[in-house]
């Protein structure tokens, strides 16, 4: 912010024109809006899915649900389901947003060189972000299918045999996975290709003229300046992986094996299968609280919150 | 002079390719790019393939894409015997809509981030940032309660008001960070020749964020195009349903209806690919701009 520009903009109506009109109440009336939709949907039911997990809220107590404190924190604490379920969550993610993170910076380093037909390439590349998601996954649960799948068929083309993707939980895990990194590494690429594009190019031409390797360059340059774009992508997409339900419900063909579960398909059950409200929203509770601890410190460390001033 | 004939042998390649690479290094970076390109087409192609297969013959152990008893029938069936066509009017009218206040609102919100400093700025940006951060579910269940305590179940109501709040916060960064990136003495030079702020922001700002613009109506549409999980929650009644519930209620009876699915899945993505895939140039600067720049 430069002194001139903070005269101009800092809401302070003496300075300026009666007509500008400008008090400090503006901005917030700009925000109103956003603001209003926001409390509704988001603030209003995340204070109230707080109080529902102190309660035992369930079907039978729809009505007038006891307070039962943390009861039901202390009951999901104890359940080993809950624990193997969390670690089988974080597997999840960080196999997900690690591929996601290398696969679309690696194509975007690539695609950010000169190359006749670089723009085809690019628009087919992202064809997996643009496809809505419920489609992917039922395609590609169409081709984890044992028997007429493309990927079993394929497989056994070049000479391996079928896997169970469908029948073993395990396998079945294994396929979601990789659905998720099709889908979710083209978001990536392109937020790569957005911080490499607007890297001067002075900065390798000097690198070079001093000697530095591609290696060095890479990890010289382009990582610390891509860091500020890609902090804040990469926690938007460990939030997003953390809580991506189509994909897990859809491929796994809805909640059969615990083992092809994790935190939020969890929480979907207890909902809306078993309906105990109170402790379905002890669960998320505790999901938001991993996901907010994760964000801060994750930002805090990269330094990507100074950015915003 | 050694210099320019140097520079003239070479110039097709340094022409279009990066300089210090040799010819076997393009082509394995060509065959990187175009082994991915084939990961990521295959599985549209696959149902492209299985939207061509005849009713009788759906199972098939080869990976031919167009089979060779293909038929059109599929396309057919999806368009005039299952409930496509209201699916889809469904869905365009509450994408439309989502997508539409979500670009009155954001830009409204990205613009007083971008040009105001105010007491909670930096609280009310964060905040945005950390709704993204809430578990569907976790909102998902109140919201259903809140929604049927209002009467708004099955009513596209419902499901506006959850659209719209999901792609504020994401649509509202990235315009604050395209409005970051307009000079501010377009708007001085307005304030002087008298114009009162919001005009300037109506007439001035708006019309040159056309490009960030389109990209938050984008985003808007298409998250409400592929919205399933509170849509299934939120609609029952078969007149209401939007395309990804319709569509994923055919998983059912996979068995004799998975071309007609196909073909229904195809009729409908492809639009949107298209759609977004048009707008692509403006994503990579778009998205760069929003996400961080202060």
């Amino acid at each position: 912010m430069s002194e001139n520009q903070q005269a101009v903009f800092s809401p302070n109506p003496k300075k300026r024109q009666k007509n500008l009109a400008v008090s400090r109440w503006t901005p917030y009336w700009y925000i109103l809006p956003a603001f209003v939709v926001m409390a509704i949907m988001v603030f209003y039911p995340l204070g109230y899915g707080f109080y529902l997990s102190l309660t035992d809220m369930s079907l039978a107590t729809f009505k007038n649900p006891n307070f039962i404190g943390f009861g039901n924190y202390l009951k999901l604490l104890q359940e080993a389901t809950f624990i193997r379920t969390l670690l089988r969550t974080i597997v999840w993610t960080a196999v997900n947003v690690f591929f996601h993170v290398s696969i679309g910076l690696f194509l975007a380093v690539l695609l950010n060189r000169k190359l006749p037909g670089k723009g085809l390439l690019r628009v087919l590349l992202i064809i997996p972000w643009a496809v809505p998601q419920y489609i992917v996954a039922l395609t590609w649960r169409g081709m984890l299918n044992n028997q007429f799948g493309a990927i079993n068929i394929f497989l056994q083309k070049i000479g391996f045999s079928a896997l169970p993707w469908l029948t073993d939980p395990t396998w079945t895990f294994i396929g979601a996975i990789l659905t998720n990194i099709w889908l979710g590494f083209p978001f990536m690429m392109m937020i790569s290709l957005g911080g490499l594009q607007s890297i001067d190019k002075e900065f390798y031409e000097a690198a070079e003229i001093d000697g530095a390797s591609s290696l060095q360059q890479f990890r010289n340059i382009t990582m610390p300046l891509l860091k500020p774009v890609l902090a804040p992508a990469i926690v938007l997409g460990t939030v997003w992986t953390f809580n991506m339900l189509n994909v897990i419900l859809i491929i796994a063909g809805g909640f059969g094996n615990e083992k092809t579960q994790i935190l939020v398909t969890e929480v979907y059950r207890l909902a809306f299968n078993f309906y105990r409200y109170g402790y379905a929203a002890a669960y998320s509770v505790v999901i938001f609280l991993i996901l907010l601890v994760f964000g801060m410190t994750f930002m805090r460390r990269t330094q990507g919150i100074e950015e915003v001033r | 002079m050694e210099n320019n004939q140097l520079q003239f042998r070479d110039s097709f390649k340094n022409r279009h390719f990066e300089r210090n690479d040799s010819w076997l290094k393009i082509i394995v970076i060509y065959l990187i790019l175009l082994v991915m390109c084939v990961v990521t087409v295959y599985p549209m192609l696959n149902v492209l393939s299985v939207a061509l297969r005849p009713a009788d013959n759906l199972f098939q152990l080869n990976l031919q894409i167009v089979p060779d008893n293909y038929t059109w029938d599929n396309f057919r069936r999806a368009i005039f015997e299952i409930d496509l066509l209201l699916w889809i009017r469904n869905s365009l009218i509450i994408s439309i809509l989502t997508a539409t206040i979500a670009v009155c609102f954001s830009a409204s919100a990205g613009y007083a981030f971008s040009r105001y400093r105010f007491t909670g700025r930096k609280t009310g940006m964060m905040m945005f940032l950390v709704t993204q951060m809430f578990p569907g579910p976790m909102l998902l269940l109140p919201m259903y309660i809140l929604l049927v305590k209002l009467g708004l179940v099955n009513q596209f109501l419902g499901l506006l008001v959850p659209y719209t709040a999901t792609a504020v916060p994401f649509s509202v960064w990235m315009l604050k960070g395209y409005f970051d990136t307009i000079p501010k003495s377009l708007e001085e030079s307005a304030y002087i020749d008298g114009a009162s702020p919001f005009r300037t922001f109506y007439q001035i700002i708006l019309p040159l964020a056309k490009p960030a613009l389109a990209i938050t109506f984008l985003f808007g549409f298409m998250s409400a195009w592929s919205e399933y999980i509170v849509a299934k929650v939120i609609l029952t009644k078969p007149e209401v349903l939007t395309l990804p519930v319709g569509l994923v209620s055919m998983q059912g009876q996979f068995n004799t209806q998975w071309g007609v699915y196909s073909a229904a899945a195809l009729i409908t993505s492809i639009p949107v690919v298209i759609l977004f895939i048009s707008l692509s140039r403006y994503l990579v600067g778009g998205l760069t701009l929003g996400g961080v720049k202060g």
